[in-house]
């Protein structure tokens, strides 16, 4: 108990003492004690379980969807924010919600899996190895759809590859039977409203799992204006029937089995592979159908597959759509309607090793189809991560990184994916494209690697990406600085930047968002805690001067080695001061972070009460950042009273990135939606008015979402008419026929 | 005393006038050109820095609270001696109260007389409004202690003309910008630049508009919203003096003994005047869908940038569109329509025809659209006789005629009287004037109607066409949309049954022939006054002229005619009318404009002048604009 207060109440005594930051002020909890760090830690997320990497097999609970998912669209993978657990004074590198070692639903049938987990399953007892195959082989008698065309074939080049360990992508073929297949996340984890009408998080992935959230239902209410009693519901199951059929040609298919590559023509398998998470897709699922799906999905599990497919493609004249963690939000995932062609879905979730680990280079070669918690965790086996970060990190891939130029949250200290890459292979129609060596630079012309990174799926499917990797930092630390408004947190962060002193995560959030943290405060449970939280906010907002409907708050991570840290965070909280920030403990920073993850899954929530919503980003030279972050706001908040939204909507930003010549700006807007006859057009009308005015206040078209097929429509404006015209005689040249014809980005 | 709490800006951020003088003084923009004249005149940037801020001293407010109530104060005194009753559209009020909360806003009134700005002050002060901050003429500094006063009361003060004064500029714009940005309080200038010497709306100056809506265009703010309003006097104060200027008696300078002198004024009555306070304009929408964005965007938001071809157009075109709806909304009183009558009656009317004419010529401008005030449903003999009784030093009533107030007519030299009755006469023009930019699509439509002697719509439009350009600078025309101004102008006279129109052709009715002869006759001041003009140009001038040659030679030109009977034209002496004349040719390419240093020539080409000269008499047809259309 007294463990979990005591972070924020350094960082009152301190600011009591003449607003001196926090810091360095907590031997008890700094001290880098991994196991009892760990036991904490295991005590606040897994009450049932034990620590991660020991862990001897799924809590029975979590059966057949235990293997954590992750996801990245080679199709357009975007970045949510991501999960953060953890003690609270410190995040472990390892502290990935569930951390499964490895999966063992490979190739879709008991047996396979069975076979793979006896022979790879290294560090499991054979209890608890039986244990999970007759979880999964439950789960799997229990689906009525169960693939029988896909016998186990054991890919040759898996062999072969397999050099580094066995694989263990956390993501199955039946993506649903871990993922919901209508919402966001892992089918255990969602918001609910509990008898008392409390809402709760449920499952044990996350730390806010089983917490209650008594002020959550108010602020909902009060802020959207919904109310317990208005629900709608989403359909139960997909419709199989209004599925569209799937029309392959039967010399393909002979010739597919031929190479014996997994696929499979399921209506669900289908389906699923059909959309990323728009707004307006997740809707479909939950109300309608799409008109265009894939005709077939395919499981390459290694280079080489992808080779004979994409030739295969070429061939027979068919649409190859990549499809990496689905985790787009830039409609890229969409099949193109008029499409006659045959669709396939190329799912790289099976090609999910690492080949190798340089350590003399500080760099590894990993299949482009894994997601990132499983890269960092497999990187974390010998000592290492990557550091990047998207806040889709769960569910989203490597290669859907690369395919939309994705950032990461602790890109300060790693860099965003192009600082990252060093050596991409990717499959086109015309061949193979990659460079002949692994430098850190090379003067050889445009970099081809600059066609590829944010190419969404257009010219080719990623295979193999050589990556830097960085030693598992030592110590981490989160933080948080409030300051009386948004633009003095602005004109702190701009001084950081300046200053070139950026934490490995530097986050900004509006007043709107600082109450929408503390609307999912779970409960506090003894008296002291909440007189403590009454003596803070007294102390915030009476003795201060602050105004709690103005003031915001800036959430802080950093990373390194301890003594670097520690001064680090004496410099960034000396800045802070300049600039009237007071540091309001770990545990607000900490939270701030959790926000970004459980975001995503709010919006099913939200969905249920009749209230839509979506996040969208930019980025923007700083001296606009203020004006931009009012002038978007505003325009929603008008949008939406033109349009006949009933209640103001919730319109709200951070500044989530720093960078030398502007920042990353992050919006989330969410409305209720009753009495709108069709909300999904409101609010794309509303979203589009939105980009339209990022762009009239001099921001981008999109900083690391991508372009997808949602935001084609400004590229002429955004790169100009030659631009466009030099990416195009790139993809007229690399894909003649368009076999790639996602048509996404041109 | 009052409590005045007014409502303010949602987004203002509170600060001290001298704050906002340090803010300015400091900022990116005025620093840059400091920084920049430094360079090209070798100077340290410290005495440059001086400079502007003793710019900004000069030109600085102080609003003090204090100030405010005394100014509120003696004005009521002096408002209640002056006028009989202050009218204002009280929704209107509300609705800028409400803007003043959501957004920047940008007052824009039209300009007849010093008394506006007080008087709007003084409204917004009693309606509990935010008070503005004025942009007046530095002329008023001037003036001892009410210069201070008016400063205290928030005004700012610019110089007529500082076009060539790089820093000059920048400190003023970014004084401007700073206090529009920060929400301190409306800002308020006149499109027309000056006040109107004739009651009629001056084509608009763009600079300080321009500047006010750049914040906008740059997205420093989310809209502005821009408050046309439109303030009619029954009677103007300075009627006679604005006749004299006019007819080149100099203005007074403004001083504060000449203001005490003024005082005998107080005695006197001026009548009602109307505040109209228009719909708030949003910026946002006027601009959507007009603004490329990307000019500033590559650059940065500091540096002085020189608008775009498109900025350039847009701030024109919302210029005319202020104007326009100021024009609309603007009070007319029965006496305008009384003086409008009395002109083309001349020297003498007949009381009883004069109040059917009156009530008659109501209708029609109720028609046009024209906004009449007719007190209480007041029977017309009486409505004209209280005019009368207001402006009894303009028409008189004599054994049942209604006659010009020109004193001393019959004794004295000829030039004497001429004088007297072009006074009486611009005066009593300044009241018809009111009506002339709601009267001037259909009339310019008879007028060409009478011009062409023809009937086919092509011919008609073209003369309209024409006489639209000669007059641009005369009235409001919104730039660009002749057609649609003739299609106008077509539907409001057969609106009135003055015309039938077919596909090809345009015919008066035999109804309407008094409506059509009624119209032109109202514009043929005008028209005989540029052919005066024009002839006396093209004969008079063989060599480059300046204006201050100009104007008085057109002067004695057109005093010699009136004085030997050869013209009746009497507003032909109008110093107004003379220089928009010119300002015409210009236009046309009929005289070359050139800017040397001692100011402005002119070179009239002869030829051109006489071939326009000719499209009046229409010798020649005037040459077809592009009447396909049609």
């Amino acid at each position: 108990m007294f463990r979990h207060v005591s972070p924020e109440l350094p960082g009152l005594a301190a600011a009591v003492a003449g607003c001196a930051p926090a810091h360095g002020h907590r031997p008890r909890l700094r001290r880098p004690f991994p196991e009892a760090e760990k036991t904490a830690r295991g005590r606040a997320t897994a009450p049932g379980g034990s620590g991660r990497g020991r862990l001897p097999g799924p809590p029975p609970g979590a059966a057949g969807s235990t293997a954590a998912a992750g996801r990245g669209g080679a199709g357009g993978a975007a970045c949510r924010d991501g999960p953060y657990e953890g003690s609270p004074g410190r995040r472990l590198p390892l502290a990935r919600p569930l951390t499964r070692r490895r999966s063992a639903a490979q190739h879709g049938s008991a047996m396979a899996a069975a076979a793979e987990e006896a022979a790879g399953g290294g560090g499991d007892s054979p209890s608890s190895a039986l244990r999970r195959l007759r979880i999964i082989s439950g789960h799997l008698r229990g689906s009525p759809r169960a693939p029988e065309r896909e016998a186990l074939s054991p890919s040759p080049c898996k062999a072969q590859g397999g050099s580094d360990g066995p694989a263990s992508g956390s993501i199955p073929k039946k993506r649903q039977e871990l993922l919901k297949w209508n919402g966001w996340g892992y089918n255990d984890s969602k918001f609910i409203f509990n008898k008392k009408g409390q809402a709760e998080f449920t499952g044990k992935r996350y730390r806010l799992g089983g917490m209650v959230l008594p002020t959550f239902k108010e602020w909902i209410e009060k802020t959207f204006g919904a109310s317990l009693e208005h629900k709608t519901t989403s359909r139960a199951s997909l419709n199989v029937n209004d599925v569209p059929p799937s029309i392959v040609n039967e010399e393909f298919l002979q010739d597919l089995k031929a190479t014996k590559i997994s696929y499979s023509q399921d209506a669900e398998d289908r389906v699923f592979r059909a959309h990323g998470h728009c707004l307006h897709e997740i809707f479909v699922l939950r109300e309608g159908m799409f008109k265009r799906i894939p005709d077939l999905v395919v499981w390459p599990v290694c280079h080489e597959d992808v080779v004979k497919i994409v030739e295969l493609a070429c061939k027979h004249n068919l649409c190859i759509i990549p499809f990496g963690g689905g985790t787009s939000v830039s409609s890229a995932l969409e099949c193109p309607e008029e499409e006659k062609r045959t669709i396939v879905s190329l799912d790289t979730s099976q090609m999910n090793r690492i080949l190798w680990i340089d350590e003399k280079n500080l760099t590894a070669c990993v299949e482009a189809g894994i997601v990132g918690q499983d890269l960092e965790k497999q990187l974390a086996e010998s000592g290492f991560c990557t550091g990047h970060e998207p806040d889709s990190m769960e569910f989203s891939s490597l290669g859907g990184w690369v395919a939309t130029r994705a950032s990461g949250m602790k890109k300060n200290i790693y860099g965003n994916i192009e600082d990252l890459v060093i050596h991409i292979k990717m499959v086109t129609p015309r061949g193979i494209v990659e460079k002949n060596c692994q430098v850190p630079r090379m003067s050889t012309g445009p970099d081809i690697h600059h066609f590829i990174m944010g190419s969404e799926g257009t010219l080719g499917v990623v295979t193999e990406v050589t990556i830097k990797i960085r030693p598992v930092p030592e110590y981490q630390k989160y933080g948080s600085v409030v300051f009386p408004n948004f633009e003095r947190g602005v004109a702190c962060l701009r001084e950081v930047a300046k200053q070139r002193c950026a934490p490995a995560s530097i986050r900004l959030v509006d007043n709107a968002q600082f109450q929408f943290g503390h609307a999912l405060k779970p409960q506090v449970a003894s008296i002291f805690t909440s007189f403590l939280d009454g003596l803070k906010k007294f102390y915030i907002t009476k003795f201060k001067g602050f105004d709690p409907n103005v003031l915001c708050v800036a959430t802080l991570l950093f990373e390194g080695d301890r003594e670097k840290v520690l001064q680090h965070e004496k410099q960034v909280y000396d800045i802070a001061t300049k600039f009237g920030g007071l540091a309001a403990g770990e545990d607000n920073g900490q939270r701030g972070y959790m926000l970004t993850f459980v975001i995503a899954y709010l919006r099913d929530l939200g969905l249920d009460y009749y209230v839509i919503g979506e996040s969208f980003e930019t980025s923007v030279p700083w001296d606009r950042v203020l004006d931009l972050c009012r002038n978007v706001k505003e325009r929603i908040v008008r949008e939406c009273k033109e349009k006949g939204v009933q209640f103001a909507p919730l319109s709200t930003c951070r500044v989530t990135q720093t960078y030398d010549a502007g920042a990353c700006v992050y919006f989330y807007f969410a409305f209720n939606y009753r009495g709108i006859s069709d909300p999904i057009h409101v609010y794309e009308q509303i979203e589009r008015a939105a980009r339209e005015e990022i762009l009239a206040n001099g921001g981008s078209l999109s900083h690391h979402h991508g372009v997808g097929k949602l935001r084609k429509r400004w590229m002429k404006e955004s790169i100009s008419d030659v631009g466009l015209g030099m990416l195009r005689s790139v993809k007229e040249y690399v894909d003649p026929n368009n076999i790639f014809g996602n048509k996404n980005l041109l | 005393m009052k409590c005045y709490t007014p409502v303010i800006y949602k987004g203002l951020s509170p600060c001290k006038p001298n704050a906002i003088k340090s803010a300015v003084l400091q900022s990116e923009q005025v620093q840059y050109v400091i920084k920049q004249l430094a360079k090209e005149m070798g100077e340290s940037p410290d005495i440059i820095q001086e400079e502007a801020m003793e710019i900004l001293d000069e030109m600085g407010h102080s609003m003090q609270l204090g100030a405010v109530r005394f100014f509120a104060f003696t004005l009521s005194k002096i408002f209640k001696q002056l006028f009989q009753r202050v009218c204002v559209n009280e929704e209107g009020m509300q609705r800028l109260q409400h803007a003043i909360q959501e957004h920047p806003v940008v007052l824009l009134p039209s300009h007849r007389s010093y008394v506006d700005f007080l008087m709007l002050s003084y409204l917004l002060y009693t309606y509990d409004l935010a008070l503005p901050v004025i942009a007046a003429g530095i002329d008023f500094l001037g003036m001892k202690i009410v210069g201070e006063l008016l400063r205290r009361a928030g005004a700012f003060f610019m110089r007529r003309s500082f076009g060539g004064n790089r820093l000059y500029w920048a400190v003023f714009a970014e004084y401007v910008k700073t206090m529009l940005r920060s929400g301190y309080a409306p800002i308020e200038f006149f499109l027309e630049g000056t006040r109107s010497r004739t009651a009629k709306t001056l084509t608009p100056k763009f600079g300080l508009l321009s500047i006010v809506m750049e914040p906008f265009f740059k997205r420093e703010v989310f809209d502005t919203y821009l408050v046309p309003i439109s303030i009619s006097y029954e009677r103007i104060l300075e009627e006679s003096l604005y006749a004299y200027e006019l007819l080149g008696v100099p203005k007074p300078k403004e001083s504060t003994s000449g203001l005490l002198k003024a005082r005998r004024i107080l005695s006197d009555n001026f009548g009602t005047i109307h505040i109209y306070v228009g719909q708030p304009v949003s910026l946002r929408t006027l601009a959507s869908g007009r603004i490329s964005r990307c000019p500033y965007n590559l650059v940065p938001r500091h540096l002085p940038q020189k608008p775009s071809e498109d900025i350039q157009e847009f701030v024109t075109d919302v210029a005319y569109k202020m104007e326009l709806l100021q024009i609309e909304n603007m009070v007319l009183s029965p006496w305008v329509l009384v003086a409008a009558v009395l002109l083309q009656n001349l020297p003498a009317m007949d009381f009883e025809l004069l109040i059917e004419k009156t009530q008659w010529l109501k209708g029609l401008t109720q028609t046009f659209g024209g906004f009449v005030e007719w007190p209480d449903n007041l029977c017309a003999k009486k409505a004209v006789i209280s005019g009368l009784t207001l402006h009894s030093n303009i028409a008189r009533l004599v054994n049942g005629h209604v006659v010009l107030n020109d004193k001393g007519v019959e004794d004295g030299a000829v030039g004497e009287i001429v004088f007297k009755r072009a006074l009486a006469i611009l005066m009593c023009a300044t009241y018809r004037n009111q009506l002339l930019n709601v009267f001037v699509r259909p009339s310019l439509v008879a007028v060409a109607l009478q011009m062409t002697s023809s009937f086919r719509k092509e011919e008609v439009y073209s003369c309209f066409s024409f006489l639209r350009d000669v007059f641009s600078d005369e009235f409001i025309f919104f730039p660009g949309i002749s057609l649609k101004d003739f299609e106008e102008g077509c539907f409001l006279l057969a609106k009135c049954d003055a015309i039938q129109t077919s596909q090809q052709e345009i015919y008066p009715t035999d109804k309407g022939s008094g409506i059509v002869s009624f119209l032109s006759a109202m514009f043929r001041p005008f028209v005989e006054g540029y052919q005066l003009i024009f002839r006396y140009l093209s004969k008079e001038t063989k060599e480059a002229f300046t204006e201050k040659q100009f104007i008085p030679g057109v002067r004695n030109f057109v005093f010699q005619l009136l004085e030997k009977g050869n013209t009746q034209c009497y507003e032909a002496l109008s110093s107004d009318m003379q220089k928009n004349a010119l300002a015409a040719l210009v236009q046309l390419g009929a005289a070359k404009k050139k800017k040397m240093s001692s100011g402005f020539t002119y070179n009239v080409n002869q030829e051109a002048v006489n071939k326009i000269l000719d499209m009046f008499d229409a010798r020649i047809p005037v040459q077809k604009p592009v009447a396909a259309r049609l």
